[in-house]
């Protein structure tokens, strides 16, 4: 008797009906949608944006297909390409109504038609990868050693104009490599400087160099300090590539970190290679301009409404120029003067950090040597006033901040006012990208066109089948009931292994296609392994029921070592490969699993619900058994 | 057992002459490890890749190939690094060139040969300028499927990523040897995960081997396949020594030989049919899986059909000379749990 405990069978009927639920919305095919996210940093998806939308589908009288909302993007479904237009068009107004100076980006997109219950429970089709789905890939190598030669530049700016301010007198201050070299005549000198820049730059470790007629400090970034000037030029690349990709219109763009210093940008549905390079590989810049008139705080100077609203009506001072900006919450006109201060090259660092005094979160500024000293002159003579802060990006100039300068500034200030430490973060990044972004070269780059992505898919889809196809006929010829038995729980595995392939939202690629096609030829393995045991325990004689029980148990330790060696190859292959090969070893691992439970516990079932239940079963269809070959084998054997 | 030395000196002689070839002749390594770019173009009428050859030399690339890809109006373009050119501009001088020389050659207008060139440019144009499309672009551009060349794919690799992947490309092989040496010697004895090892990278050599003769390319993909086809094959060594594990356990007087030769001959038809279903997708691949997947499948084909000889004929015969004996498996206080013991 071959019997399963009822909990195996639950455990092989959940493992079903949760495969074909997760398998579903691969055969549901898509449907276009519009997808909106933002493109400028300073707004963010809300219930007001939801409201604009709704309102506008409204009006127009358009009827959506369901509406899918993450914080970053609206999705709305529709059932036909016409409206889809319609409404990106009707969006596009209501959203971006100064069309010169977009808020929102609005891509036309493709998601999968399945069932709203089936996407709420996460059920949603397999990721395709780019040679499956066409677009572009590139991989980008970000110059970190440029952006801490930038630091240190930053730093010996800064400890040059202190030195010069506490009237310590050096004979040369400069950049040797990764290291700050300060010279000086005599030791004193030496000394009493050490004991300054430690206080200044903490973020150098000192050590002196002595030689008979020159003393020198030599400064090295800290390993902490060299840590966070990485991670922040990092940040910064990948934050600047962010937006720059949102203003391509991409609806699915990946942008993250790979390696130490390196970042993918993965757009899908992109063809035009140029373009996109040309996109990402702009810069930006910034700069620091005094504000003449302003409607905001009546605290500050310049506080006048009047002026400003002759502005807006075209009444435009000379030499002054009119800028919207945000100033937390609300926007502002600010009339600026044209006169710029500071440019973003004298910026060497900001970030967000919180105040001594208060412990409210702020944005600590740091300028090099020449930056210090021109803030301290303007500063001088204009505290109570604004100060504007701009980036401008494609030769479009928006406001990010503009604080009222408090005290006379130097080379270290602090901007306050931010709301949430998010708020401040935000502000930093921003600032930094008109002024810190590393050097990015593209170092790694993959188009595929869409037709040839879509040819894909079928090549793989068709050799699959067919190989499929050829190995059921010939197990089903060969060890027939047996056969059909192996050949169902093969089905079952390719359906397992889609299932999570779905689940995991785990990017497939052609080699990835390769990979189900291989897994299932290589799965075979452990359905033929049981069925020979089983043969074999027949051939020496033993009833059907005792052969299929003892096939299986003696097959098992066989299965599990030859696959565990497969798995070993296919996780190095993860770990190791990269694009394409890592999308195969997903695949193969993941096949391995797959194909282990569904030969072992699946047929089992299956074995067991036909015959285990038979009180007399005298022969098995496990195809033809050589009865009397076997055992010449076996006497020779035994000599 | 008989005939293992026969099939060992075989084994040594093609060993040898792969091992031979690799040396002098070397892979002809794909774009992904050496660096450089490569463009596929899909004309709608099968171009003369002579005048595709003239175009690209003139603009400077000595080493460059360009070659059909699949079918005759597909081409495929090889083109080194250059030092100085960036990858942006590179694909679009070279797509720019031969849009003007099917241009040229069709006398027909540049924009009826590229559409797809032109409107990325005007429509760029026009964002730029925050005017409508229609207003920069020219009338009747014809539609991407109307067009004489479509740029089909363009991969770029670095020479430095090329060499990285390289030598993870490496790693991955000696990890992967390693990670199998040591489940074998965990699993069985150590002298079984030597015998494997062996047996399955003198599998790994010929593949290499087929790839230098023949100077086939050497890609990612077929790496994956090498690597894919090291655990596979595996497989087999571990399914007859688990056999030699039991009959040792079995036939206590039968000589080691013996048990070898039972071992084998009892997993023979099962070695077969799995190689054979995994060969009938794998053939299914070659036929219908394009160019794309052929090396791939190639390289999986020429690993399956050695896999069965190795595994059974090589790998064997190494754990017989390495002098296995019974008690190196059969251990006697775990006997009774062990996976595979008598009922």
């Amino acid at each position: 008797m071959n019997r399963y405990p009822l909990g195996a069978y639950l455990l092989v009927a959940f493992a079903l009906v949760a495969s074909v639920l997760y398998t579903a919305p691969n055969f549901f095919g898509e449907v276009p949608a519009v997808q909106i996210s933002v493109l400028k940093p300073t707004v963010k998806i809300d219930a007001g944006v939801m409201g604009i939308v709704e309102q506008t589908l409204k009006t127009n009288l358009l009827t959506s297909d369901g509406v899918f909302t993450d914080p970053d993007s609206i999705k709305i479904r529709f059932k036909d390409t016409d409206s889809q237009l319609k409404a990106r068009d009707a969006l596009e107004r209501a959203l971006n109504p100064a069309s010169d100076n977009p808020s929102f980006i609005l891509a036309l997109n493709l998601i999968s038609d399945s069932p709203k219950w089936l996407s709420s429970i996460g059920a949603l089709p397999m990721y395709l990868g780019l040679d499956l789905r066409g677009g572009i890939h590139f991989l980008l190598q970000v110059d970190l050693q440029a952006a801490l030669g930038k630091r240190l530049d930053g730093q010996a700016g800064f400890i040059r104009n202190s030195l010069r301010d506490k009237k310590i007198s050096y004979s040369g201050i400069a950049r040797d490599g990764m290291s700050l070299v300060v010279k000086f005549r005599d030791a004193a000198m030496r000394d009493k400087a050490q004991r300054e820049i430690e206080t200044i730059a903490p973020d150098l470790q000192l050590r002196t160099v002595d030689e008979t007629t020159e003393f020198r400090i030599i400064g090295t970034l800290s390993l902490q300090a060299q840590k966070d000037t990485q991670k922040s030029a990092l940040d910064q690349n990948i934050t600047t590539l962010r937006n720059r990709v949102n203003e391509l219109g991409v609806a699915e763009p990946i942008i993250q970190q790979q390696g130490a210093d390196r970042i993918v940008v993965q757009l899908p549905g992109v063809q035009d290679t140029a373009r996109a390079k040309d996109i990402l590989g702009r810069t930006a810049s910034l700069e620091v301009r005094l504000v003449e008139a302003h409607a905001g705080d009546p605290g500050s100077r310049d506080y006048d409404p009047q002026k400003i609203e002759a502005a807006l009506k075209g009444n435009i001072p000379f030499g002054m120029e009119l800028f919207s900006g945000r100033q937390g919450e609300r926007s502002e006109t600010l009339l600026l003067s044209k006169n710029v201060l500071l440019t973003g090259e004298r910026l060497t660092n900001a970030a967000p950090t919180f105040d001594q005094q208060d412990h409210r979160p702020v944005v600590s500024i740091e300028l090099d040597g020449q930056g210090a000293r021109i803030m301290r002159d303007v500063t001088r003579d204009a505290v109570r006033r604004r100060m504007a802060i701009l980036l401008i990006e494609k030769g479009r100039p928006e406001v990010i901040t503009a604080p009222t300068i408090q005290s006379e500034l130097g080379g270290r200030f602090q901007i306050t006012g931010s709301r949430s430490t998010r708020e401040a973060s935000d502000l930093a990044l921003l600032l930094r990208a008109g002024a810190l972004a590393a050097p990015m070269d593209i170092v790694e780059e993959r188009t595929v066109g869409p037709s040839l992505g879509a040819e894909n898919i079928k090549i793989g889809f068709h050799s699959t089948w067919i190989g499929f196809a050829l190995i059921s006929a010939f197990m089903i010829s060969y060890y027939g009931v047996f056969g059909v038995i192996s050949v169902v729980a093969l089905a079952i595995n390719v359906l397992f292994l889609v299932a999570l392939l779905s689940m995991l939202q785990a990017t497939l690629t052609l080699p990835g296609m390769a990979g189900i096609a291989l897994t299932v030829g290589m799965a075979i393995d452990a359905n033929v392994l049981i069925n020979e045991r089983i043969r074999e325990e027949l051939r020496n004689g033993n009833s059907p029921q005792a052969s299929i029980h003892a096939g299986y148990e003696r097959a098992f330790g066989t299965i599990i070592d030859s696959n565990i060696t497969t798995l070993i190859a296919g996780v190095m292959l993860f770990l190791l490969g990269s694009g394409p090969v890592k999308g195969f070893a997903v695949v193969l691992c993941l096949g391995i699993l797959t194909s282990v439970f569904s030969a072992v516990m699946v047929s089992r079932s299956i074995v067991n619900l036909y015959y285990g239940n038979r009180r007399k079963l005298d022969r098995v269809s496990i195809g033809q058994i050589w009865q009397a070959g076997a055992e010449r084998r076996e006497g020779a054997a035994k000599q | 057992m008989r005939h293992a030395l026969i099939f060992n000196v075989i084994s040594v002689i093609t060993f040898l002459i792969a091992v031979g070839s690799l040396a002098t002749r070397g892979l002809h390594l794909g774009v992904d490890f050496t660096g450089g770019t490569v463009m596929e173009v899909n004309y709608a009428q099968a171009p003369d890749l002579n005048k595709i050859r003239d175009v690209i030399s003139k603009m400077g690339f000595v080493d460059a190939a360009v070659q059909n890809y699949g079918t005759s109006r597909d081409v495929l373009m090889r083109l080194p690094v250059k030092p100085g050119v960036t990858s942006a501009k590179l694909s679009e001088q070279v797509l720019d060139e031969i849009c003007k020389a099917e241009a040229g050659n069709r006398s027909t207008a540049y924009n009826d040969v590229c559409p797809q060139v032109v409107r990325s440019r005007c429509e760029a144009e026009a964002k730029d300028k925050n005017l409508p499309a229609k207003d920069i672009c020219p009338a009747g551009l014809k539609k991407d499927e109307e067009a004489a060349l479509t740029l089909r794919r363009v991969e770029f690799v670095g020479p430095q990523v090329g060499k990285e992947l390289v030598e993870n490309g490496a790693l991955a092989l000696l990890f992967v040897s390693l990670g199998i040496v040591a489940y074998l010697a965990l699993r069985f004895e150590w002298k079984f995960g030597v015998a494997a090892i062996v047996a399955n990278l003198h599998d790994v050599v010929i593949i290499l081997g087929f790839f230098s003769i023949f100077q086939w390319e050497f890609s990612l993909s077929v790496l994956a396949a090498v690597l894919a086809i090291l655990g596979y094959s595996v497989n087999e060594s571990v399914v007859v020594f688990d056999r030699i594990r039991e009959n040792f356990r079995k036939m206590r007087r039968a000589s080691v030989t013996t048990v070898i030769d039972n071992a084998i001959t009892r997993t023979m038809s099962r070695t077969i049919i799995t190689h054979f279903s995994t060969q009938l997708m794998v053939t299914s691949m070659l036929i219908f899986g394009g160019e794309t997947l052929h090396y791939f499948a190639l390289a999986l084909t020429i690993g399956i059909l050695f896999g069965i000889y190795s595994s059974v004929l090589v790998a064997s015969p190494i754990v017989m000379w390495l002098r296995v004996t019974r008690e190196d498996l059969v251990k006697p206080e775990k006997k009774a749990t062990d996976i595979g013991a008598p009922i």
